[in-house]
């Protein structure tokens, strides 16, 4: 039943991605199509969560090869996918109602958007490599229509293109490793796949070919130079929806063929997905701390989380491999926390960045600045983002953090040496990727929203809608609802953690107080709510002791600032000397900063500059020369373009001959 | 009735550091004051002042936001729980469920998350300095305390901080590495409450440019509950320090008003330890340059690092 | 009691670990040869320890010519040595000091993982010695190649010495006349490398290695 309604809901969802053709553009159609969205979300939302007893749903449909038809299924891990993909796609249908009249060309964003929910879904739902793959493919194209919504824009034009680069890419690896997985006989379906034995070098190519499929979706260093600049190019409820959903549905792809279809795991699967998360993660953030393009610092941040799961994924597998079952629950219970996490900081912050760029029409936070007077609300909530994401307690970001933590903690008892290496390396950069986020986040909230209005657009800002701090508002109640009460989240997840990992953690309702014990609580617990509580109640009595018995007067007077503040607003700290610490003490190293100064001797005219240079050396060591060998290639090959009718047909005749004494072997 | 003595035992501890840490605060002063040949101030000097600032009017920059008005009461209240959630003077406090070490250490990621942001709001250089720095201060040291951490409850095979303190009561044997967390735990310790290598808590003008840098703007109630949330951190460093490698003393849970008292005597005795090794530390040496901070929170991320994978190495081989 | 002597062992050894880090680490002469001095001051505790717990008087004989020698004679002689070269206010460039320490600590962990599984069915006492052993020669190594420096080289030189001089007293009945011999030949060898010095000062003017090779012609 709950399958049959998805599949209901993704139709709709096609469907109203063509409305637009029958009615021509008017205003109200793209108000309409977010409409129709948002409640197809949500359906789609309940199909997921309705209580489907143990087993999987499957549904098969005389569409796609015709051998093994269109196949759909609905498991634990699909349904918790289509509930964050639609969450996700809920929120921002009800943002987009608000902020979708911004954007220039409404009504053809709107139409692609619901296209883009329905291939999300449809990636989720199939349960076979063909229909899979169809639909990741979707699911590219139409985003990528997307990206090019402002395609006025040469640097938007350049960022979809690479975009669409990656992405065929990366489905380019995935069919070649749905192609090892249904080896020659071309069973195409999950099932069979499943069944199937293979070779230990056949497994390791699908991994890789895997890691490179998922990876470059999901922006895995070093696959990740298209999502800085692809992500910020569109508008912001459509980059919430990639960054915060599409991502997801990236992992998603690599859990299933990883954990479900690829049999049991061998230790050395965990290596690449940890070595390549804990380097994303490190480097992501680094790069987010040095930005200044709100969107660009929030896809960057992206990476970083996306490497943050990717470790979590590969803590699991290795556990798993060693037969640790609870602890493989542990990590695997706290990747997916991060994902739900992650899904729902990551567009509430990318709400705030469009609501910035609707009241200011600036991206730039060094254009920023004093936002929290001229939009109070917007300002609380993105605060409540930045926290979540900064993984602070007591909100839900801290939670899947230490989930991760305490799996690591688990983990030295695994016999094999280079996992005794690499994990407390892992850890490591966990730690410092979580330590940058924060000062990443205090800069960005920091510089955009406190001190003193940096351009006329930002003092003369307006609130946003309705509908925007709505939607907002709703992520940010259960951005706080995840991380006081856990508990109720990971038994929630649990029962795919039993699916996939063969064991699961132990019941957190039935741990007192509403607190979470990954193993026992002899070993760790938390408790956010008993934490919130004791903090806000300790706020509260101190405010009202101080005013009580002391004194509540106050105040307003110029700032002080050691004696004279300087009245022009350029005198305050901007973005980049905030990162300045950051960037000459980890930036050289991570990507080669330098800093010019061009003094003018005395006596010239000339203004003093200093210039900064940041170079990205993934993107130099290993994009660059790929980049040059094809045009190198290419060159050559360039002269086949001239020959004569001749030599075509003596290509040609080589070619049959060829084929021809191959078969003949 | 055990129900209310665990309770009481809480409030106690609460009551305990909130009362104690302006008196260490005094103490160290004083301490220092007496190595330089000078008399310097009472021991209950800071508290006086505390109480001053709170009966004065708070002056606040006209364009203060309502964050930078709410930001002091969060910022102690969370610094706040977090000391009274380490074990002092009694192990197994009854609330010390909610947070085990890495929420400590992340609650005091929150704190200074806010401060770092407070910092900023007013729009001056000299706050954007402060919280830059802190920021990256930060943003080397708390990965440093959680690999510290790391070694630490590997060892005692928990991340709760009572556990870890029975365990290493029971088990009084010297390692390398959490002779190495040790170390770094100190470092970490001296960089995070800004004490003299790092930062000078002696002057208030805009030379120290890290933590004073950030409250520069700050007056009357508000500057009082910053002054006493950074005096509880360093009591609540002191006090991990104590209950991760010194736990002699403390009284075990459940215990009674004798071993309480008992373990009150040595926790006081320990903090005076500290109190003066770092009153002598201070004085015989000078502070370093900004840029030379990272070197010095480096090594010990390093050691942390090092020790960690010591201890997963020696497991099980 | 057994217990503590084994800690006791490998608190040292693992001091010795971290003194062979800061040797890494430090970049004015002055400091580095003060640190060497700990580095043989920490090897005579250790190796004094041993001595004792294995009773094993002959190792006294080699804790004691690592105190007088290299503790005490080398680092005062070396402090001289630059003073009369007028180079003990030098600071030298070190290039990377993060990516030395980190290569610094994954030696160290690769020692452990290759030493304690090839050990395991050793005497428990001398098993983390070993490898803790094999780390400061490795690290040794490593501040040699790090290193331009000729004193700095010759310092480094030194601190892999004492990690073998650890890994001999904690093998249980190491020869007494391989370790003379080995701490004699340190001697020797830091007295030709001390004459050297000074004629390569007298000849060149300074003891930076980057201008011996351009003398070379390999560089220019």
């Amino acid at each position: 039943m709950p399958l049959y309604l998805a599949l209901v809901c993704v139709g709709g969802l096609i469907g109203v991605s063509s409305l637009p053709i029958y009615k021509r553009e008017t205003a109200g159609v793209a108000e309409l199509i977010y409409r129709l969205c948002l409640g197809i979300s949500a359906l789609l939302f309940v199909a997921a969560i309705i209580p489907r007893g143990a087993n999987a749903l499957d549904l098969t449909l005389p569409l796609g090869l015709p051998w093994i038809g269109m196949r759909l299924h609905l498991d634990a891990l699909t349904a918790f996918f289509l509930a964050v993909v639609n969450l996700g796609g809920a929120t921002a249908s009800v943002y987009a109602i608000g902020y979708g009249a911004h954007v220039s060309n409404p009504v053809r964003v709107a139409a692609f958007y619901a296209a883009f929910l329905a291939g999300m879904n449809l990636v989720v739902l199939a349960a076979d490599a063909y229909t899979f793959l169809v639909a990741w493919e979707f699911m590219s194209l139409a985003s990528w229509a997307l990206v090019l919504t402002h395609h006025h824009d040469a640097e938007n034009r350049r960022a979809s293109y690479i975009y669409l680069l990656m992405a065929s890419f990366g489905a380019l690896a995935l069919l070649m490793a749905f192609g090892v997985l249904g080896g020659v006989s071309g069973a195409y379906d999950f099932a069979s796949i499943r069944e199937a034995p293979r070779d230990s070098w056949q497994t390791g190519l699908v991994l890789a070919l895997v890691l490179l499929g998922a990876g470059s979706k999901a922006g895995l260093a070093p696959l990740h130079v298209w999502l800085p600049l692809a992500h910020p190019a569109a508008p912001s409820h459509v980059s919430a929806l990639m960054s915060g959903v599409m991502t997801k549905v990236a992992i998603y792809g690599f859990i299933r063929i990883v954990f479900d279809l690829l049999g049991p795991p061998a230790f050395w699967w965990s290596i690449e997905p940890m070595t390549f998360g804990a380097i994303s993660a490190v480097i992501a953030i680094l790069f987010a701390t040095l930005q200044s393009d709100l969107k660009k610092l929030l896809a960057y941040s992206t990476i970083e989380n996306i490497g943050v799961i990717f470790i979590g994924l590969g803590l699991s597998l290795a556990f798993k491999a060693n037969g640790m079952l609870v602890p493989a629950a542990v990590a695997f219970s706290a990747a997916l926390f991060h994902i739900f996490n992650h899904s729902l900081f990551k567009s509430l912050l990318f709400f705030g960045a469009g609501a910035v760029l609707t009241a200011t029409g600036e991206r730039n936070i060094e254009r920023l600045g004093g936002l929290i007077h001229s939009m109070p609300k917007t300002a609380f909530l993105f605060l409540g983002g930045c926290f979540a994401i900064a993984a602070l307690p007591p909100l839900n970001g801290f939670v899947s953090e230490w989930l991760m933590f305490q799996a690591i903690l688990l983990s030295p008892t695994m016999p094999q040496w280079i996992l005794k290496l690499l994990v407390p390396a892992v850890g490591v950069a966990l730690a410092l990727s979580a330590a940058l986020g924060a000062s990443c986040y205090v800069r960005a909230y920091g510089v955009a929203f406190l001190g003193r209005p940096r351009s006329d657009e930002a003092r003369e800002a307006k609130e946003v809608d309705q509908w925007s701090l709505g939607a907002m508002s709703f992520l940010l109640g259960l951005s706080l609802t995840a991380g006081l009460l856990p508990g109720f989240f990971i038994d929630t997840i649990s029962p795919v953690a039993k699916a996939f990992i063969g064991g699961r953690m132990p019941a957190q309702n039935e741990v007192g107080w509403l607190s979470i014990a990954p193993v026992a609580e002899s070993r760790s617990s938390y408790n956010g709510m008993l934490v919130f509580v004791l903090i806000v109640a300790s706020a509260w009595a101190a405010r009202w002791l101080i005013y009580k018995y002391w004194s509540g007067a106050t105040r307003r007077a110029p700032a002080w600032d050691c004696g004279y503040i300087e009245p022009s607003t350029a005198t305050q700290y901007t973005g980049s000397s905030f990162a300045q610490p950051i960037r000459r003490t980890l930036g050289v190293i991570a990507f080669s900063a330098r800093e010019r100064l061009d003094m003018p001797l005395p006596g010239e005219t000339r203004a003093a500059r200093f210039s900064v240079q940041i170079q990205d050396r993934i993107f130099n060591f290993l994009y660059l020369p790929i980049t040059s060998a094809v045009a190198r290639i290419s060159n050559w090959l360039n002269a086949l373009n001239f020959l004569s009718i001749q030599e075509y047909l003596g290509l040609v005749f080589a070619a049959l001959v060829l084929l021809l004494v191959g078969v003949a072997r | 009735m055990t129900i209310i003595f665990d309770l009481f035992a809480q409030i106690l501890q609460m009551a305990l550091v909130l009362l104690a840490a302006p008196l260490l605060i005094g103490f160290v002063r004083k301490v220092k004051a007496h190595l330089l040949r000078r008399q310097g101030p009472p021991i209950v000097q800071p508290w006086r002042d505390l109480l001053r600032l709170l009966r004065k009017e708070t002056v606040l920059a006209e364009n203060a936001s309502w964050f930078y008005r709410a930001a002091p009461y969060f910022i102690f209240a969370t610094t706040w729980v977090a000391a009274s959630l380490t074990p002092t003077f009694e192990n197994g406090l009854m609330f010390s469920w909610a947070a085990d070490l890495i929420a400590i250490i992340a609650l005091l990621g929150s704190a200074r998350f806010l401060l770092a942001l407070a910092g900023m709001d007013v729009g001056t250089s000299f706050g954007g300095i402060g919280s830059s720095r802190e920021a990256m201060f930060g943003s080397l040291a708390e990965p440093a305390t959680i690999m510290i951490v790391f070694t630490v409850s590997l060892v005692a095979g928990s991340t709760q901080l009572s556990e870890i303190a029975s365990y290493m009561l029971a088990h009084s044997e010297l390692r390398v590495s959490v002779g190495m967390a040790l170390i770094a735990l100190l470092i970490v310790a001296i960089a995070e409450n800004g004490r003299v290598p790092v930062d000078n808590p002696a002057t208030h003008l805009e030379l120290t440019m890290v933590h004073e840098a950030m409250i520069l703007e700050y007056s009357g109630r508000h500057l009082a509950l910053i002054e006493l949330a950074s005096a509880l951190k360093l009591l609540l460093y002191i006090s991990l320090i104590d209950c991760m490698f010194f736990p002699w003393g403390m009284a075990p849970h459940g215990a009674g008003v004798v071993e309480m008292a008992t373990g009150g005597v040595a926790f006081v005795f320990k903090l005076a330890v500290a109190g003066v090794l770092l009153a002598v530390f201070e004085t015989s040496t000078a502070k370093m340059r900004v840029f030379r901070v990272p070197d010095f929170l480096g090594a010990g991320l390093m050691l942390g690092l090092l020790a960690t994978l010591l201890v997963f190495v020696t497991r099980s081989l | 009691m057994e217990h503590l002597s084994l800690d006791i062992a490998q608190l040292l050894a693992g001091a010795l670990v971290l003194v062979s880090f800061m040797l890494l680490y430090q970049d004015r002469l002055q400091g580095l040869i003060n640190i060497f001095a700990l580095h043989a001051f920490v090897l005579t505790l250790s190796v004094a320890w041993q001595a004792y717990i294995q009773h094993a008087p002959h190792l006294y004989v080699t804790a004691g010519i690592a105190l007088i020698f290299k503790a005490l004679v080398i680092p005062i002689s070396l402090r001289t040595i630059i003073k009369r070269l007028r180079i003990h206010r030098t600071v030298e460039m070190i290039g990377g000091v993060g990516v030395t320490m980190l290569i610094g600590i994954f030696l160290t962990a690769l020692s452990l993982v290759v030493m304690l599984p090839a050990t395991a069915s050793a005497d428990p006492l001398a098993r983390e010695d070993i490898a803790f052993a094999l780390a400061i020669v490795l690290l040794g190594l490593l501040m040699m190649v790090t290193r331009r420096n000729a004193v700095s080289q010759i310092i480094g030189f030194m601190s892999l010495e004492n990690g073998l001089i650890l890994a001999a007293a904690g093998a249980n009945g190491m020869p007494l006349v391989v370790e003379i011999s080995v701490a004699f030949s340190v001697l020797i060898a830091f007295i030709i490398i001390g004459v050297f010095l000074f004629r390569i000062r007298e000849r060149f003017d300074t003891v930076d290695l980057y201008h011996l090779d351009r003398v070379r012609g390999e560089r220019n």
